[in-house]
């Protein structure tokens, strides 16, 4: 079975590589072998996409921050601004959390075009206005041209925790089911036909929204949900295997059940790459008790980010640690993680 | 998806995997040649469907995984030289050279860049003048039209700044030196479909005939496998040895002309190194001697870096069906995606990049 017990330092590189954003392996190697020993952090803590803390009072609180650099800055279905603000906000939502609070610093390269900067600040004005949000403080500084990309976004977002409501990544359980709440890797072949200057016949939006009101429907129809995840960067690859290690179960994901849309499938025939690998930025991985599974799945189709929501899998006590899926033909594979980045096969 | 999804169907699948069950007497070891088949047959579990007596084994057919090393470091020694720009397919960038690979290169200041075709290294060589502008030009007879286009098109445009560092390989001399090793344990082939789809057939027919092996040109599909592999075990309890095409809405036994017709004006056959299987005698192609001022290896002097391969790594041994991934005490541990060590990790097309990326920790292909 695959290895996830991979005894290397970090890659083999003694610099950081574009692999080491990508979501996959390399970036949870840096996080597990630079940040965490050099930080001095538990290394028994969950590592999750926000923390919560809890205060003098007992309220708890989630924090998460997150830095946007996407290339280009507009892309179909959405742009930096949108993104900066939803991606944060989801984080916070699919932990539990009621977004309140964000805090967005710029870096400014120079030369960047007062009319994108006002666009961008009007769509996350808008994005704010959505997931109802407030920005309430920021920060900007501006670096020398060729020294930045445009522009680049930190957003920080803090949420309030509901009392009892507890929602962790290792918290699932063998029979417990893996819903999907839409389809898969519009985000990844949106922004990678527009960088790559790749037209695809029909033209594939992000799935870039926020994912709030989805989260609170699913959760008040599943009060018992273990655990939900955005699969952002990485695709629903990263999520199930952090999943499986966390909670020390095996994953079993089947392909026909998965909802990819044929754009998608056919960008990566095309490209040679995984559609579990691609990021999604306005869908729920959630970990539904199978009791609870059907009323969570009619949830999420009724709301309207949720209408192609799927059971994809469940979780097993076998292979613990590791995600499979009973391919179309009816073999069974591993899906690993992203190993660095995502390169296009040449044939 | 169309044209994708019924070959792809369960029901279709088991119904061959009977049939080849039925159709099988004694054991038989067939090499799939193509590194898009590998995949293919690790990433739907096809290998585990077969009968027990029916072997697969992979053959030689990445063109990442049989790029030598020396060809690699020429095209880092390239790619370090102030004001190149080195344009690559995607999955070349991983590999590792004898200083790591273009990756870490580009980490520290190299202009290295994915292009998607080799048309798309014309257009950077248009728009940066000033910049000597290299394409890394690899691949089987698959890659060699659109590349031969390219040189073609540089020349007829003037694009004076643009060269190519040119390393193609040729699956049938691969074939053959694979049949003519003493450890040969190949009785059967499922051919490379989408060579024959430039290629045409004609040069098959040869090797069929001369060493009794029947090629089964083969698609890259579910189906499509398992249909060849069934046509192929049926030819080999027959006794027969014959070229047949299962690819056929793709392959014509003439190829396609126009692609072939290119090939020839720009290429000419040399002798060439592969990775793991050492010298084959006129089994690449290099520019033609009236389109040399073209060749990179020339314009940045690196013809002279000769490196030997590493001594560890056993991807010569899983080229030539003699391995498999996990018979290798590095695979996995020592050796991953993330580090190869050897070429067959690298690809995701290579045999061990398949196995590991699907799973494959034991034993042999189960």
């Amino acid at each position: 079975m695959t290895g996830v017990s991979c005894p290397l330092p970090i890659g083999a590189y003694d610099h950081v590589v574009l692999g080491h954003g990508s979501g996959g392996r390399l970036s949870a190697d840096l996080v597990e072998r630079l940040f965490v020993p050099t930080l001095g952090l538990d290394r028994n803590a969950p590592l999750e996409d926000q923390a919560t803390v809890t205060l003098d009072g007992g309220a708890r609180i989630a924090i998460t921050t997150d830095s946007f650099v996407v290339s280009p800055i507009f892309f179909p279905g959405g742009d930096i601004g949108r993104l900066a603000i939803d991606g944060t906000v989801n984080d916070l939502a699919v932990g539990g959390a009621d977004p309140r609070w964000i805090a967005a610093a710029f870096v400014l390269e120079e030369g960047l075009p007062f009319a994108d900067l006002q666009r961008i600040v009007a769509s996350m004005r808008e994005a704010c206005r959505e997931a109802e949000v407030r920005l309430v403080t920021g920060d900007t500084k501006v670096v020398e041209r060729g020294k930045g990309d445009g522009i680049f976004i930190t957003t920080t977002g803090v949420g309030t925790v509901p009392a009892g409501r507890s929602l962790s990544i290792a918290a699932a359980r063998p029979g417990d089911r893996i819903l999907v709440s839409g389809s898969l890797g519009d985000h990844g072949v949106a922004i990678l036909s527009v960088r790559e200057g790749i037209a695809l016949e029909t033209e594939l939006k992000s799935d870039v929204a926020p994912v709030i009101g989805l989260v609170r429907a699913l959760l008040a129809a599943a009060p018992g949900t273990r655990a939900m995840r955005d699969p952002t960067r990485g695709g629903l690859a990263s999520a199930t295997n952090e999943l499986a290690v966390a909670s020390n179960i095996g994953v079993r994901l089947v392909e026909r059940a998965l909802p990819i849309r044929d754009e998608v499938r056919a960008a990566c025939e095309i490209w040679g790459l995984e559609p579990l690998h691609l990021a999604s930025e306005g869908r729920v991985m959630a970990i539904v008790p199978p009791q609870e599974a059907d009323r969570a799945l009619a949830a999420m189709r009724a709301h309207p980010l949720g209408r192609d929501a799927a059971i994809v899998g469940e979780c097993t006590a076998e292979h613990s640690g590791i995600v499979s899926l009973v391919s179309r033909a009816g073999g069974e594979r591993i899906v690993a993680m992203l190993a660095g980045e995502p390169l296009p096969r040449i044939c | 998806m169309k044209f994708i999804d019924e070959y792809r169907e369960a029901a279709t699948v088991n119904q061959l995997t009977s049939a080849i069950a039925a159709a099988t007497t004694r054991p038989w070891v067939v090499m799939e040649v193509c590194g898009g088949q590998t995949h293919s047959i690790v990433r739907y579990g096809l290998d585990a469907l077969l009968p027990a007596g029916v072997e697969l084994v992979h053959g030689p057919g990445c063109p990442v995984c049989v790029t030598p090393l020396e060809t690699i470091d020429r095209a880092h020694a390239i790619a370090g030289q102030p004001g190149v720009i080195l344009c690559s397919f995607g999955d070349m960038l991983r590999v590792p050279g004898s200083n790591g690979d273009l990756l870490s290169l580009r980490a520290r200041g190299a202009d290295v860049r994915v292009v998607y075709s080799p048309l798309d290294a014309l257009t950077v060589a248009a728009a940066n003048p000033t910049r000597q502008v290299v394409f890394f030009a690899i691949g089987f007879e698959t890659t060699a039209p659109p590349n031969a286009m390219a040189i073609a098109l540089a020349k007829r445009r003037g694009l004076s700044n643009f060269s190519a560092l040119v390393s193609h390989v040729l699956v049938p001399p691969a074939m053959k030196s694979i049949l003519d090793s003493d450890d040969n344990r190949v009785q059967g082939f499922l051919g490379p479909g989408h060579v024959c789809t430039v290629m045409g057939t004609s040069e098959y027919g040869p090797i069929a005939e001369h060493y009794r092996v029947p090629i089964v040109v083969t698609g890259f599909e579910p189906v499509d496998l398992l249909d060849g592999m069934l046509r192929c075990v049926r030819q080999l309890e027959a006794g027969r040895a014959d070229v047949e095409i299962q690819y056929g809405r793709a392959v014509r036994p003439e190829g396609n002309a126009a692609a072939r017709a290119i090939v020839e004006e720009i290429f000419e056959p040399c002798d060439r190194g592969w990775r793991g299987l050492g010298t084959i005698a006129m089994s690449g192609l290099r520019l033609r001697a009236e389109h040399r001022e073209l060749d990179a290896e020339t314009r940045f002097s690196v013809g002279h870096i000769a490196t030997r391969e590493s001594a560890v790594c056993i991807s010569g041994r899983i080229l030539k069906g003699l391995a498999k991934p996990c018979d290798c005490p590095a695979f996995g541990t020592q050796c991953t995606p993330e580090a190869p060590l050897g070429a067959t990790m690298v690809s995701s097309e290579g045999a061990c990049s398949a196995y590991y990326q699907y799973g494959r920790r034991k034993g042999p292909a189960a």
